[in-house]
């Protein structure tokens, strides 16, 4: 387990480093941000020495080198927008980002599992079909095109919930989050379904896959002729093997939820880091665009190693590769 | 059916929820003494001397002042400053407000004034100096507690504009003693606070109207009534400004009750929001203009096809350019009426410019035979740059200006970028004929032509957005003058004048004027500026 665990580590290190230089190298040559931060009352001079002043009037390789020492130390640089570490900037993003993924994770989970598994149990069934029906318009319709219609329906005809933003937050361990208050909450609820709808079906229609081979299966039929009741059998045995590709796809999304929750973030004006990325991008905040890539692929590795051992968990029969070595 | 269970308790529990918070919210909420304000552009910092750009100079006017104020057509009027006066050409005196207090309760004096000039120019890491509104100044002192005197190398008559950009900070807050100004190193002001500790609140300390209450990046920024101020009060007790840089869902949350007002409606919303009895829409001419600048330094400029020849050398051609397109037509389609056909730089209620001059008329014959004229019968090849998420609709801008010109014969190409990538091709000069906008933090006419249509020149400061090289021997000389006269009437004339020539020489030809939309409850009034600025303390509750 712990060579795994080390070789995962050096292998999401290697991969930190691969990206970082890219994005590093990609903004560069994307164009100098200056000409959109300078007042336009800038005069030549202003303009010389803000170039000193964001470190831009060295040559790529010196910038990328400095850039390499401090990045080594933690530091990913000073946004040229905002003149904090961008690191900090990314991470002060983070609970919100976050809190939106996990709502809408246990929402899509909750919602996405019993429908699949209850269309697998009754395919024929009205239930059965309409789930099934139901599922492929979750998946069809545009993210972005979902959060309008939400914000169009409960915010500004219905003025139910509001049309955007984070609500109240609370400071729990230090952590400022919207879960724990009622306007948090309401604020929630909009984003987390714009972004829990499409999982949602997707987890739907793997469940209810998964159901009915499972249903198929040997130890389904020995479970019934040992005269198991069929609540055991489906809480227990077939839940726990359609959990396998669940399980996949939610570490998957999750990460994805995170990393490109740009648009829900965009449409919704939630303050997460999606939100951050765009605009850093729209100014060509390098410090900010690679800190905030370091951290997601940070994160995938960590969700990737996460899903594995869950696996282990799940299923007996897979071991963790390297756990004989 | 454990799932049916689990969806109909989960969607119960939303509705409350939503039902419980609705009693609150519901459109018919009474104003009271908060209002929230939805922002199209984010504020970088909470520190007035970081970022000397629009999002930030408006919001921290809430929160600091100045020595002199801008009024909404961007006048100077006196702020901290009741008022000033030149002793001799170089040696300027103002006098100061007494009994002006910060928000920590220290007192305002010359002092403060002196620290802030001081600490202006030397902002760590800031992507855009307020360097540049201090430079003219040598020396400042302060001979009693609310008298400054300021010094310059030669006659210089922005002071007193340029003075309504730098916020004064409290020196005592910040640890400072006694400051005596250098223009190498201030002497007495101790260290200067960090960017950060404006963002955290504990150097936001102001003389304003407002007090910062709380900052959070990206989500919201709440002020509170200065209850001290020694100015006319604002109406709101306590104001939460949102950025919603996206349109789109800025219009929503002004129509779902999220907030009170917002700013710059995209024109495609406006219909609907005055069809809405519970909005009004406040609408008011900018000083930004829309215009467009060719390269006439380059023999052959990049996308140009001519034969070999540099067009836009001959006035002609710029003139037919300038005749061949229909101002009023881009206002009422494109712009859906939304603003004004330009016939130079700056509005005619602005200082410097000319009370009479109105926008050029379309004329396609004779922009067809100014250009056979000037030996193109067939016109050439161009491509136009131009961005296309920075101005009000200016890729449709730049489509309809080319099709215009594509009437008097030149086949004329638009190439529309994102502004990041239009702004540094624009400084690196890889664009021959080019469509952008313009506005000045300071206002005058020396502003637009100083940047624009004067002759590039390091040492002045001069030409800085004039990449394509225009030069007017008569225009630099009279901005020469002007920059060198302090008398305003005398200096309006001749900075009136240069923009005359500039124009009748179509060394940039002015399409439009913006306007600024604001969108707001039908309960509140708003005073539109030409700086295009939103400021709580001008949002006032409609008669």
């Amino acid at each position: 387990m712990l060579a795994f665990l080390f070789r995962r580590l050096g292998q999401g290190l290697l991969v930190i480093a691969v990206m970082a230089t890219l994005v590093f190298v990609g903004v560069y040559a994307l164009g100098n941000p200056i000409d959109i931060l300078l007042s336009p009352d800038a005069d030549q001079l202003e303009r010389e020495q803000a170039i000193v002043r964001l470190g831009l009037d060295r040559p790529l390789w010196v910038q990328f080198a400095l850039f390499v020492r401090s990045a080594l130390t933690g530091n990913l640089g000073v946004s040229f927008v905002h003149g904090v570490p961008a690191i900090d900037l990314v991470l002060s993003r983070m609970p919100a980002t976050l809190e939106l993924a996990l709502v809408a994770l246990v929402i899509s989970v909750g919602v996405g599992i019993p429908a699949g598994l209850a269309a697998g149990l009754a395919p024929r069934s009205l239930l059965g079909r309409g789930i099934m029906t139901g599922s492929i318009l979750g998946f069809s319709v545009p993210n972005f095109w979902l959060g309008l219609m939400l914000i169009l329906v409960f915010a500004v005809e219905l003025k139910v919930l509001p049309a955007g933003g984070r609500g109240e937050t609370v400071r729990v361990l230090g952590i400022e989050l919207s879960l724990f208050t009622v306007d948090g909450l309401r604020h929630l609820i909009l984003p987390a379904l714009t972004l829990a709808i499409y999982k949602a079906s997707l987890i739907a229609r793997l469940a209810y896959a998964g159901t009915r081979e499972a249903l198929l299966q040997d130890f389904v039929r020995f479970a019934r002729a040992k005269g198991l009741s069929r609540r055991r059998i489906v809480g227990v045995h077939v839940l726990k093997s359609i959990m396998i590709p669940v399980v996949t796809v939610i570490g998957l999304e999750l990460g994805s939820m995170i990393a490109f929750a740009v648009v829900t973030e965009t449409v919704f004006a939630w303050p997460g880091m999606g939100k951050l990325l765009i605009e850093s991008i729209y100014r060509l905040d390098r410090p900010v665009i690679v800190a905030y890539l370091v951290v997601v692929v940070a994160m995938f590795v960590i969700i990737n190693f996460v899903v594995d051992v869950i696996y282990t968990l799940l299923d007996p029969r897979v071991r963790v590769a390297g756990q004989e070595a | 059916m454990r799932g049916l269970k689990q969806i109909v308790l989960a969607a119960a529990a939303a509705a409350s929820i939503a039902a419980a918070g609705s009693i609150a919210t519901a459109n018919g909420q009474e104003l009271k003494n908060e209002l929230k304000i939805g922002l199209s552009a984010e504020p970088s910092a909470m520190d007035p001397h970081f970022h000397n750009l629009t999002p930030n100079n408006s919001l921290l006017r809430h929160i600091f002042e100045r020595l002199t104020d801008q009024d909404e057509n961007q006048a100077v009027t006196p702020g901290l400053a009741t008022s000033w006066r030149t002793i001799d050409d170089t040696t300027w005196e103002f006098k100061l407000r007494g009994g002006v207090k910060f928000s920590d309760g220290s007192e305002f004096s010359a002092n403060d004034v002196i620290y802030s000039f001081c600490r202006a120019p030397r902002v760590e890491s800031s992507p855009s100096s307020f360097a540049i509104y201090s430079r003219a100044v040598t020396d400042m002192t302060a001979p009693d507690p609310l008298t400054l005197i300021v010094k310059t190398a030669g006659p210089y008559p922005l002071i007193p504009s340029e003075a309504a950009t730098i916020a004064v900070l409290s020196a005592k807050a910040n640890g400072a003693g006694a400051v005596t100004f250098d223009r190498q190193e201030c002497k007495g002001v101790g260290v200067y606070p960090k960017t950060e500790a404006f963002n955290a609140g504990q150097a936001a300390i102001g003389t304003g109207p407002y007090k910062l209450a709380r900052f959070t990046k990206g989500d919201r920024i709440v002020l509170e009534r200065n209850e001290s101020y020694w100015g006319e009060k604002p109406a709101w007790q306590r104001v939460t400004f949102r950025p919603i840089t996206s349109a789109g869902p800025r219009v929503a949350a002004l129509l779902a009750g999220d907030v009170d007002l917002i700013e710059n409606v995209p024109i495609q919303d406006l219909e609907r929001i005055k069809a809405n009895a519970g909005y009004k829409v406040v609408q008011g001419l900018s000083a930004r203009v829309i215009y467009l600048h060719f390269d006439y330094v380059d023999d052959a400029p990049p996308g140009v096809d001519a034969g070999g020849k540099n067009p836009f050398r001959d006035k002609r051609v710029r003139e037919a350019i300038s005749k061949a397109i229909d101002r009023d037509a881009i206002v009422a389609r494109i712009m859906g009426g939304v603003a004004v056909a330009a016939g130079e730089l700056l509005p005619s209620m602005m200082f410097g410019a000319n009370k009479d001059m109105k926008a050029p008329k379309a004329d396609v014959e004779g922009a067809k035979k100014l250009l056979a004229d000037a030996g193109y019968p067939n016109g050439f090849t161009v491509v136009l740059s131009a961005p296309n998420d920075r101005y009000i609709n200016d890729g449709q801008i730049a489509q309809a200006v080319a099709q215009m010109l594509a009437r008097v014969g030149l086949k004329v190409s638009v190439e529309a970028m994102t502004s990041s990538q239009f702004f540094a091709k624009r400084t690196r000069r890889e664009f021959g004929f080019w469509l952008t906008g313009w506005i000045s933090d300071t206002g005058e006419m020396s502003a637009q032509i100083k940047p624009l249509a004067a002759t590039p020149n390091r040492d002045k400061g001069w030409g800085t957005t004039n990449p394509g090289g225009y030069s007017n021997g008569k225009v630099d000389a009279l901005l020469d003058q002007a920059l060198g006269t302090i008398d305003d009437g005398k200096r309006a004339a001749l900075l009136a004048e240069a923009s005359r020539i500039a124009m009748a020489d179509y060394g940039v030809i002015p399409l439009h004027f913006e306007m600024t939309t604001w969108a707001m409850r039908k309960e509140l009034a708003y005073t539109p500026r030409v700086d295009q600025n939103t400021q709580a303390m001008m949002v006032k509750r409609a008669p």
